[in-house]
């Protein structure tokens, strides 16, 4: 129960002057997932993936590796963007809002992490 | 967590609906099922259902409600004032969208039962009324009226050019009936934070104004995670919209426009 005024609650705590940058990296990454992700999928596809040797032959040759990594970064930064903007939608109250955003963060971050470190660590070794 | 289900007492009670039939020989009847609480009652909603005889009923849904009131059945409220889709005030949601019953004939709805509800995810205040408290609210929130620091001619009006006057004719028809806002998901969620298309496309309406002089101040007002940026682009506002306005596309352009005046 409160007596505040419709419009006061209506007018909140003002404007957080944000949103814009969001919107904006969320668009971009998007755009850049694009032509990363139609090269992955093709790359994949034409690829002897029975073949452990040739895989990874593949992953550490040219480009490759340079490209790998900025479609794991890019995939996990868009999908963090994505997740945040859900997140922010259905879960509500201070602490569970928090938690689940930092939770989704550190989700991301590892995932992004972890496929940066495949990716270095397989074209690092150079075919030995 | 949003919240998907109502509580229990506001759910529909399925065996306490009425049935009203039709007058004995009457030939094209058409069913009619409508929500309906009463909360001096302390019953939970129900669906009743009237049978009416379309021979002797106008073509409009809002037709249809007017002959159950006046006829068959003096309890069921409602809100109805123009009956030419003008006032707003008819907007409920008949066979799963929000729209106006003065506008909708029944015949466009195809041949079999007629459902209708109030406007969805809004306090019933009974049967189809809805408590529009909050969407006024937000109305009066975007400061819908012309906000300038040069004072006027002193011997006309302020002057537009016809081209800048288009620019605000669409928006300005809007008749703040509710059917888009109240068929939003994000508003559904976020109705305290997010301000709703019906609120946005206001807001619009008075950022492109080529008389008014408060364009940034309205931009920085609607430059928020919540207030702004809850729209995801579905666009069953403009589904929605009986007035066959576009908020999606206003939305669209209000986050444009915050893009460009950083770049």
């Amino acid at each position: 129960m409160s007596l505040r005024t419709p419009l006061a609650r209506a007018l909140n705590h003002g404007s957080a002057r944000d949103g814009v940058g969001h919107w904006v990296v969320q668009r971009v990454t998007a755009i850049a997932l694009a032509p990363l992700a139609i090269w992955l999928l093709v790359a994949l596809l034409s690829l002897p993936l029975a073949d452990y040797a040739s895989v990874t032959g593949w992953v550490g040759a040219g480009l490759h590796p340079v490209l790998l990594a900025l479609t794991v970064l890019i995939a996990a930064w868009h999908a963090w963007l994505g997740l945040q903007v859900v997140i922010e939608d259905y879960v509500h109250g201070f602490l569970s809002r928090t938690l689940a955003l930092l939770c989704s963060l550190l989700l991301h971050v590892l995932v992004a992490a972890a496929g940066v470190y495949a990716v270095l660590r397989i074209a690092l070794a150079g075919g030995a | 967590m949003a919240e998907f289900r109502l509580p229990r007492n506001s759910r529909i009670d399925t065996s306490a609906g009425r049935t009203y039939d039709a007058p004995a020989g009457v030939k094209n009847v058409r069913r009619f099922r409508i929500y309906r609480f009463d909360p001096a009652s302390g019953a939970r909603p129900r669906i009743d259902t009237y049978q009416l005889d379309m021979a002797s009923c106008g073509p409009m849904v809002l037709d249809a409600l007017l002959k159950i009131k006046n006829e068959v059945d003096p309890t069921l409220s409602l809100r109805r004032s123009c009956r030419e889709g003008i006032c707003g005030s008819c907007a409920m949601n008949i066979n799963g969208l929000n729209t106006l019953a003065c506008t909708k004939t029944c015949d466009e709805l195809g041949r079999g039962d007629i459902s209708i509800y109030p406007l969805p995810h809004l306090p019933v205040l009974k049967d189809l009324v809805t408590d529009l408290t909050n969407f006024y609210a937000q109305y009066a929130a975007v400061k819908p009226w012309l906000q300038t620091l040069t004072p006027p001619p002193p011997d006309r009006e302020r002057l537009q050019s016809k081209e800048e006057q288009q620019r605000i004719d669409r928006p300005s028809a809007c008749i703040l009936c509710a059917c888009c806002s109240t068929a939003c998901p994000s508003y559904w969620w976020n109705s305290e934070r997010y301000l709703g298309p019906a609120a946005l496309l206001a807001a619009y309406r008075w950022i492109v104004d080529s008389r008014d002089e408060a364009t940034g101040e309205r931009l920085d007002a609607l430059e928020d995670p919540f207030r702004l940026y809850r729209c995801h682009t579905i666009m069953n506002c403009t589904e929605a919209c009986p007035k066959d306005l576009n908020p999606a596309k206003a939305i669209g352009a209000i986050k444009k426009m915050l893009f460009d005046r950083q770049h």
